[in-house]
């Protein structure tokens, strides 16, 4: 079968990788249709939990700005301004493979790593400090009552608030660990100015987290910041 | 739809004398059992879909049996209330998420989606195989959970009952649920970007079988539902395991979001499990009556039309629940929409059967099946569309009766239908025909006898999810559950048939049916590369030349088309 579709390439143009394709184009093609039909599974997926989002601070508005200024806007902004320059460093790293520059690839992709886990650690002290102010709704712990009447509501505003930074961290973390796939591919020049596909398609997942996050961090973090700095 | 295929003269030598000699094909091609647990071949993970859909499928029936024999009797004599409670639950999930949803795009979709575009293979085989591990693995979920004691929310997992109430297996359920949602999710994405970048030079759009346009608007309801479905589940599975309050009423949580999260999954998901089996029958009525399919496009549109419609009409399930009257009443009449496009597909099969050369073998036994029994599942449908009526009918057996008429009485003779008319290709040979149509009227008669009595009852007022019920409805239930054994037996005897025409049936050539379209152009079974050579298509689907009427002549038209491809 080999024979069939290797036939007449022009000199100078690279095969598909994976023998059912007819020709390099028709794979890429694939490729970037398939990682956009994957980002509208993603979008789905997180737009549940908006739609709930949007239902609760309907009903709830008084608790959501309540249950708002106790988190820490200042961290919040950090984290975004991280994850905005994680996206520059990212789209720099595919710019560095188009371009052929194979050691701007991989200290871009490592910047890009850096600040995703810088994220995370912000996120983490975040999280901890929730835990300890009984602002983390769980099976044992029943959650402060700081919020007086608004205190089950506040609750629901803190399911939602783990419920959907939890669920974005773990896109964080799955991205790092692509990044790390990125790393090791890049140390071995396999993105080139003919094949960068596969790393652009991690960036539009990168670039997809971080949108994610451009939404959360007004819509949980900033209700209640005219009340003051919470902690 | 007639291809022909730019072979050279040289390679349509080989292709005799490899007639001759044991041809290699995708079944031979390797034997170990890393040469199918580790194949990327869409035809090879299309027979694993097959027998894993066709476990599930034992498993879901052992427990509606077990159901229909408490129901035999209007006391409680087989089981008590909180094992039918499990039973009934059990049914439906194992029915739904693990037989209905895959059945046709997995299994037939799979087989059959690269060949009639004249493709090697699905865009990502590798994601092909990893959809049925996580398929799997979702599946041993639930067999734990069915060890373990089951689960007893319904298939539907209403809150707060699942979230803070039930003693069963929910989280289990829902992280089994919950990962065999991804399957579906890349089955679906693989077909989308399969369907729009590989197909072969001259295939245009309007030249795609009906079955593949079923099969692209059903990836699209996948890709864009079931995320929503696995963020519901994961939220109940949160729920009860933080008790984070978002679906608990007692502290301002809104259980009724639950249902709307869910059904704007599972209303869809309706749709992922008949809209496969609809490209079937359009493939069978066309085969079997030597016609092109009456209205080709408009059966084409009809599909994306109810797809997206689809989305649109979930609050039909919530007539009852406080939702406003005005948010009902548009989705009751959303909900009517979607009789037009399922009416115009019906129609375009009748107008499709008038004058053709009708020959009544199994398939086509199970696709006129189809069409009586899914107008009778579809209409009931409206019937439940109707606010008014609804507010009777909600929770009955009538219920029960309409969504078994569309997803057994429809899409398990669809499946039926679609494998019988595919197995000479898949496997090479022919199932027993007289045992085929015997076995289809069986079916026929025993799914009537099962559920035409709960429609019945149903409208007498009898609700759904009880294990004892007054003496009046006694014959009626008697009655379904005889008919669920006659059922059970027509469906039994395929597989044994089916079993035994692996060895023994009739060996038969690359078009046993005369019928149009690149599948039956290459050999069956199958080359592992499907094709011989680049594939080239030059006509629309289902050319089967002039009237019908002229006899057999457009056949010969057919075999010559088909001789000199091989």
């Amino acid at each position: 079968m080999s024979a069939d579709h290797a036939h007449a390439l022009p000199a100078g143009v690279r095969p598909p990788t994976y023998h059912h394709f007819e020709d390099l184009a028709q794979q890429e093609e694939s490729e970037k249709l398939g990682m956009w039909a994957f980002l509208i599974t993603e979008v789905m997926f997180f737009g549940a939990l908006f739609t709930a989002y949007t239902v609760y601070r309907n009903l709830y508005p008084e608790a959501f700005m309540d249950a708002s200024s106790k988190l820490n806007w200042k961290l919040g902004a950090v984290n975004t301004l991280v994850l905005i320059v994680s996206s520059l460093t990212m789209a720099l790293a595919i710019r560095a493979a188009q371009t052929g520059k194979y050691s701007q690839v991989i200290w871009q992709t490592v910047a890009t790593m850096i600040f995703g886990a810088t994220f995370l650690v912000v996120k983490y002290f975040e999280y901890m400090h929730k835990y300890h102010d009984g602002l983390m709704p769980g099976p044992t712990l029943f959650f402060t009552d700081v919020f007086g009447e608004h205190t089950p509501q506040a609750r629901i505003f803190f399911s939602i608030y783990f419920a959907m930074t939890g669920l974005h961290a773990f896109h964080m973390v799955v991205g790092l660990g692509i990044l790390t796939w990125v790393l090791i591919k890049a140390r071995k020049r396999y993105f080139t100015p003919d094949r960068y596909l596969a790393l652009e398609n991690v960036g539009l997942y990168w670039h997809f987290v971080d949108l994610v996050w451009i939404f959360l961090f007004p819509m949980l973090y900033l209700l209640g910041a005219h009340y003051g700095l919470g902690h | 739809m007639t291809g022909s295929t730019d072979m050279g003269s040289m390679a349509t030598t080989t292709g005799h004398a490899a007639a001759e000699a044991p041809r290699e094909t995708y079944l031979t091609n390797g034997y170990g059992w890393k040469s199918w647990f580790l194949t990327v071949d869409h035809k090879r993970i299309a027979i694993l879909y097959l027998i894993s859909v066709t476990f599930f499928f034992l498993i879901g029936g052992l427990f509606a049996v077990l159901m229909r024999l408490e129901l035999a009797t209007p006391r409680a004599d087989v089981v008590d209330a909180e094992t039918y409670n499990r039973l009934f639950t059990m049914h439906g999930v194992v029915m739904i998420f693990f037989f209905l949803v895959p059945s046709i795009p997995a299994v037939l979709g799979n087989f059959l989606v690269p060949i009639m575009i004249g493709a090697r293979d699905l865009a990502f085989p590798k994601i092909n195989l990893l959809s049925w591990y996580i398929y799997v693995v979702g599946g041993i979920f639930t067999l734990i959970v069915a060890v373990s004691g089951g689960v007893d929310t319904g298939w539907t997992f209403y809150t707060p009952y699942s979230s803070t109430y039930s003693n069963s297996q929910v989280a289990l359920t829902a992280v089994g649920v919950f990962i065999t949602g991804f399957s579906s999710i890349l089955t679906g994405l693989n077909f989308i970007v399969t369907i729009h970048k590989m197909r072969a030079p001259g295939l245009t759009w309007f030249r795609l079988p009906l079955f593949i346009w079923a099969q692209y608007a059903t990836a699209l309801i996948m890709v864009l539902g079931t995320p929503v479905l696995a963020t519901t589940i994961f939220l109940v599975a949160l729920e009860r395991i933080f008790r984070i309050g978002i679906f608990d009423p007692t502290i301002g949580g809104d259980p009724v979001l639950f249902q709307h999260l869910f059904w704007f999954y599972s209303h869809p998901a309706v749709y992922i499990m008949i809209l496969p089996g609809m490209g079937v029958i359009s493939e069978v009525i066309s085969a079997f009556s030597k016609k092109r399919v009456f209205g080709y496009s408009f059966v084409a549109f009809s599909s994306l039309a109810i797809a997206i419609l689809g989305f649109m009409v979930w609050g039909h399930h919530m007539f009852t629940t406080g939702q406003s009257v005005y948010a009902s009443m548009v989705f009751s009449v959303l909900t009517m929409l979607v009789a037009v496009p399922s009416a115009v597909k019906v129609f375009n099969w009748a107008a499709t059967l008038y004058k053709g050369s009708i020959e009544l073998t199994t398939p086509m036994l199970y696709a006129l099946a189809f069409m009586g029994l899914f107008t009778i599942g579809g209409l009931t449908g409206v019937f439940l569309g109707i606010m008014a009526v609804d507010r009777h009918l909600h929770d009955t057996y009538f219920v029960v009766a309409h969504f078994h008429y569309v997803m057994v009485g429809s899409m398990v003779m669809a499946f039926l239908c679609g494998v019988h008319f595919w197995w000479p290709k898949m496997f090479g040979r022919m199932y027993p025909e007289f045992l085929g149509r015997f076995a289809a009227i069986i079916v026929f008669v025993g799914f009537n006898l099962t559920f035409l009595p709960q429609f019945v009852v149903g409208f007498q007022g009898m609700p759904r999810r009880y294990h004892v019920y007054p003496e009046e409805f006694g014959v009626m239930n008697l009655l379904s559950s005889a008919g669920a054994s006659i059922l059970g037996a027509g469906y039994i005897l395929p597989m044994f048939y089916l079993a035994w025409s692996l060895k023994w049936g009739k060996k038969v050539g690359p078009n046993p049916w005369e019928a149009k379209g690149l599948e039956w152009q290459i050999e069956s079974p199958p080359i592992t590369h499907n094709f011989h050579g680049p594939v080239r298509v030059t006509e629309e689907a289902y050319a089967y030349g002039e009237e019908p009427t002229h006899g057999h002549a457009t056949n010969t038209h057919g075999q010559k088309e088909a001789t000199s491809v091989r």
